[in-house]
């Protein structure tokens, strides 16, 4: 698990990027749920952190592509690649990330090497 | 409503397809291209895929499964649109008949006239890009006429495969139109840093070479040598077509501000579009990527509801990647009579302004930082709503 914030620190309807190999977004929506998904588009390069945050939706800033960030799923075009979803939990009021073992999902084009090298772990 | 033809098959033109689709719509939808192309997406061909980062099949603007059916019509163009027959003629002769219009022509690059040198180029389609990509070896002296937004993604793209780069511009700084004077000066900079030898304020009078292109003339006498020319002086445009339609075309099909055209059941949207815009009080082009996109579903939804849907669409936006910077826009520019740099700052090449017209914010501009930049597209986006507007 990696540690990312204290929740008190990601106030709801933003994101926060953790860069790692490949960067993560974690979402704090509008409702308070928390999710994570890589944070580059797979459409093109792009941070979907600084994407448009919609209820449980965001959109990338460039192509308007929307994911769901429960499932990763593309809900419009021009992304046809679901984005990596990771687990969110909470603990001490502390933001946790547990990366997922799938493959990354990357934009067409761009190579992503696969040795995460998370910044900070949980010391537990 | 049975039968929609779309006339236009890149992005104006799918958006559309896809929106008729998304709202409801089960009748026929005729999607007439003048490309032999499936829809692809055009700003990489000044960035990724001119650089040879990213192939033709990456372009494609269609996801694998997704089936709209469609009834394409690959590789002819519409000659005339005559609204008493609800007919769109295409150049084979044929035509088609529908109750509903969407017109999504796009627009063509502007040119010097009738040269036809060999390595002189403009960039619209994916033949032009091929066409380009194939004479930026390293080494080559690639002259730009022209310091719009294609000029200089293509000058940094360029610079990265080791061309030698000219941008000529009439205007005293590249970028001045879109950006203003104080950030277009920023932008010019970004391009002096990487090696583009910029010239300013001074008009092109013509091409030098016999077979193939040797130098581009300026006005004030001096000859620029050149091995390829590329134009980007901006687009025209594709409304010939529609003269004897009735519409007011000229400059751009005049809708209101939801893509109505005079005509009833006829909307038009993309490049070729002059939608009326209540903050600039204006009828203008939006030539930009995200309005094709976004407005699409604007026309649609005028289109289906025979007018009386009014959806509200968000600010102007783009973005342009240039020197592994990007820069975005949301909003009128135009309309502000005040900038002010608020995080950042111009001296660091990152930063973000943000425009006004008195308190009110009107535009924001930023290179690099991204995360603030969403947060006031939003703000730009939340202040249209509760802002009610005049419209048509």
């Amino acid at each position: 698990m990696m540690a990312v914030c204290p929740l008190v620190d990601l106030a709801r309807g933003e994101a926060r990027r953790l860069d790692v190999e490949p960067p993560i977004a974690v979402f704090h929506t509008e409702d308070g749920e928390l999710f994570a998904i890589d944070d580059t588009c797979t459409h093109q390069d792009a941070s979907l952190a600084d994407g448009w945050l919609e209820g449980c939706e965001v959109e990338c800033p460039l192509h308007a592509s929307k994911f769901d960030l429960r499932t990763g799923a593309v809900d419009a075009p021009p992304a046809k690649r679901p984005v990596r979803t990771h687990e969110v939990s909470v603990r001490d009021g502390v933001i946790f990330v547990g990366v997922s073992a799938d493959a990354p999902s990357a934009p067409a084009g761009v190579q992503v090497s696969t040795n995460a090298a998370p910044v900070s772990t949980d010391a537990t | 409503m049975k039968a929609v033809a779309v006339v236009g098959g890149s992005l104006a033109g799918l958006s559309a397809a896809r929106a008729l689709r998304n709202q409801g719509f089960d009748g026929r939808v005729s999607v007439i291209s003048q490309e032999v192309h499936r829809p692809y997406d055009r700003p990489p061909l000044s960035k990724s895929f001119l650089a040879g980062a990213a192939t033709e099949s990456e372009l494609a603007l269609e996801a694998e499964e997704e089936d709209l059916d469609l009834d394409w019509r690959f590789g002819r163009y519409a000659t005339a649109l005559s609204p008493s027959q609800r007919s769109v003629e295409l150049s084979d002769g044929t035509s088609v008949i529908s109750d509903g219009i969407v017109i999504a022509t796009g627009a063509r690059p502007r040119t010097l006239g009738a040269a036809s040198l060999q390595g002189v180029h403009v960039l619209r389609t994916l033949e032009d890009a091929l066409g380009l990509k194939r004479e930026l070896v390293p080494g080559t002296r690639l002259v730009m006429v022209g310091a719009g937004f294609i000029g200089a993604e293509v000058a940094s793209t360029a610079r990265g495969l080791g061309v030698e780069v000219t941008m000529i511009s009439a205007a005293a700084t590249p970028l001045i139109g879109p950006l203003g004077q104080q950030l277009g000066g920023i932008v010019s900079a970004l391009h002096a840093e990487h090696g583009v030898r910029l010239i300013g304020g001074v008009e092109v009078t013509g091409l030098a070479g016999s077979e193939r292109v040797t130098g581009v003339s300026l006005a004030d006498g001096r000859m620029i040598e050149a091995d390829v020319v590329l134009v980007a002086i901006g687009v025209r445009p594709n409304t010939e077509w529609l003269a004897t339609s009735g519409l007011d075309a000229a400059s751009g099909v005049l809708c209101n501000a939801y893509g109505a055209t005079e005509l009833p059941n006829v909307v038009a949207v993309g490049d070729c579009a002059s939608w009326y815009d209540p903050v600039l009080a204006e009828h203008h082009r939006l030539e930009h990527w995200t309005g094709a996109r976004e407005r699409a579903a604007i026309a649609v939804s005028s289109l289906l509801s025979g007018g009386s849907e009014k959806r509200m669409g968000r600010p102007p936006y783009f973005w342009s990647d240039q020197y592994g910077l990007r820069i975005q826009l949301a909003g009128h520019l135009r309309a502000a009579d005040s900038v002010v740099v608020e995080d950042g700052s111009a001296d660091d090449g990152e930063f973000l302004a943000v425009y006004r017209r008195g308190d009110q914010p009107v535009a924001v501009l930023a290179l690099g930082h991204g995360k603030s930049f969403m947060r006031w597209r939003r703000q730009l986006a939340s202040q249209a709503l509760s802002d009610p507007v005049s419209t048509l």
